[in-house]
């Protein structure tokens, strides 16, 4: 069996993703944490493009990219599968997958901003998690239907994340009353033991964002701050 | 049962372009349905909902969107002249570089497209260090894809077309066959292959195209 390392860091949602696939399909794999900002020379060497984590080597090789190491996986160990069988039903959830990543800044655009701007920015994230609602998750326990797959995995940020984010922006965005579904999906979501039991402390993650605003917020009040 | 195969496009978009190619390669009979973006279709509204965008490919009577995704699934259904490698770890790489070439390469040659002076020297250095980054890939490789087009070869196929044009826009050398040989080759070779050649759109349109998008960019700049 070749080895599998994962570089990644503590309260990065991208790292996680790649943990909840690993355990899921029980994938042995040794951990990594990197201590960013400082980014360790192995890190750089295995991804001197982005230098960024997540990264995983696999047997010397590295990917990087979480959603390029999703597939990875997927395709590596075909066990316990996370995406559908169906060419049409996987290429809707690699649709859903890349909606993800695009709509990343705009769910989180709310967190860098404060007053009219911030309102502006939560309007915005509202429409972009009443597609999901509407049209990704439909009446389906999960995005992959009656079980987690990759796409569950891809926004399983909104899960534990984002109501970090919200208390740190003092935000309430995603409420049982105004998204009922993706309310019950979260809570479906952390249910499941594999991700229960493989989340941050919510504390440490709550401090980590909250020097974070701090810092933003510095530079938005400091006309010429930088 | 006889295929039905649909494609929404607009004249000049390349992310349509890529499917255009990816259908060609594997020989593939299908309807081009053309878009006005400013006056979309009942059809491709229905058939895209959520982006409202092209290219749409319609299998069938189901839609796929997003033209990387598209690609993807072109090649898992019909499996005459495969597009990507067979190997995940290979597979992973075509797929972290389409990515990177949709990411940071096309916004740097946007930046050099929509800017002049001192800030266009800036960002042609930064999109030459993407394309230096790129011709790395390459090795000594004909195509991305090794001897034969692949789907690497077609996501980075916009720069086989839109650079050259940049070039003649702005008046200055992005890809210079002295410092870019293998992407220059790569260019020349890509952009001669029978099926690819015959597919390009008119380029004194999109020429004019985006000259406009360069002046409509550059007034905005100036009236901020």
């Amino acid at each position: 069996m070749e080895e599998v390392k994962l570089y990644g860091f503590g309260p990065s949602p991208f790292s996680y993703r790649v943990i909840w696939a690993l355990k899921l399909k029980g994938v042995k794999y040794e951990y990594i944490e990197e201590n960013l900002p400082m980014k360790s020379p192995k890190l750089l060497q295995h991804n001197p493009v982005h230098k960024k984590v997540p990264v995983l080597v696999h047997g010397g090789k590295p990917i990087s990219e979480s959603l390029v190491i999703l597939e990875y996986i997927e395709e590596t160990w075909p066990e316990n599968p996370l995406l559908p069988k169906d060419a049409h039903e996987k290429a809707m959830a690699r649709f859903w997958i890349r909606f993800a990543e695009d709509k990343y800044p705009t769910l989180n655009t709310f967190f860098r901003t404060v007053g009219q701007d911030q309102q502006l920015a939560i309007k915005e994230a509202l429409k972009v998690l009443q597609i999901l609602e509407d049209q990704a998750l439909g009446n389906n326990k999960f995005f992959n239907g009656n079980t987690v797959g990759l796409v569950d995995i891809t926004f399983g940020w909104l899960a534990f994340w984002f109501d970090c984010i919200e208390e740190t922006a003092g935000a309430k965005i995603i409420k049982s009353n105004n998204l009922p579904r993706l309310h019950e999906w979260i809570k479906n979501f952390k249910q499941i033991p594999v991700i229960q039991e493989n989340l941050p402390s919510r504390d440490k993650l709550l401090a980590y964002l909250k020097t974070k605003r701090e810092k933003i917020l510095s530079r938005i009040f400091i006309p010429n701050g930088h | 049962m006889a295929e039905e195969l649909k494609l929404f496009r607009t004249w000049s978009s390349p992310y349509s372009l890529r499917v255009v190619h990816a259908l060609k390669i594997k020989g593939l009979e299908y309807e081009t349905i053309f878009e006005d973006l400013s006056s979309k279709s009942a059809s491709l509204l229905q058939y895209n909902p959520v982006n409202k965008k092209v290219p749409v490919l319609v299998h069938n009577g189901k839609a796929i969107c997003e033209s990387l995704v598209i690609l993807e699934y072109i090649d898992e259904t019909w499996k005459q002249c495969p597009l990507l490698p067979r190997d995940p770890y290979e597979k992973a790489k075509a797929r972290f570089w389409a990515k990177f070439g949709d990411e940071k390469l096309s916004s740097s040659i946007w930046n050099v497209l929509i800017s002049q002076g001192k800030e266009q020297e800036e960002a042609i250095a930064a999109a030459v260090q993407n394309l230096k980054l790129i011709e790395e890939q390459l090795q000594e490789k004909k195509f991305f894809g090794g001897e034969k087009i692949g789907y690497l070869d077609i996501a980075f196929g916009w720069t086989a077309n839109l650079i050259s044009i940049l070039e003649e826009i702005i008046d200055l050398k992005l890809v210079d066959e002295e410092k870019l040989p293998l992407l220059s080759a790569w260019m020349q070779n890509f952009s001669d292959d029978p099926v690819i050649k015959q597919c390009w759109p008119p380029r004194d349109k999109l020429v004019v195209k985006f000259q406009a998008m360069r002046e409509s960019n550059l007034k905005t700049v100036l009236s901020q």
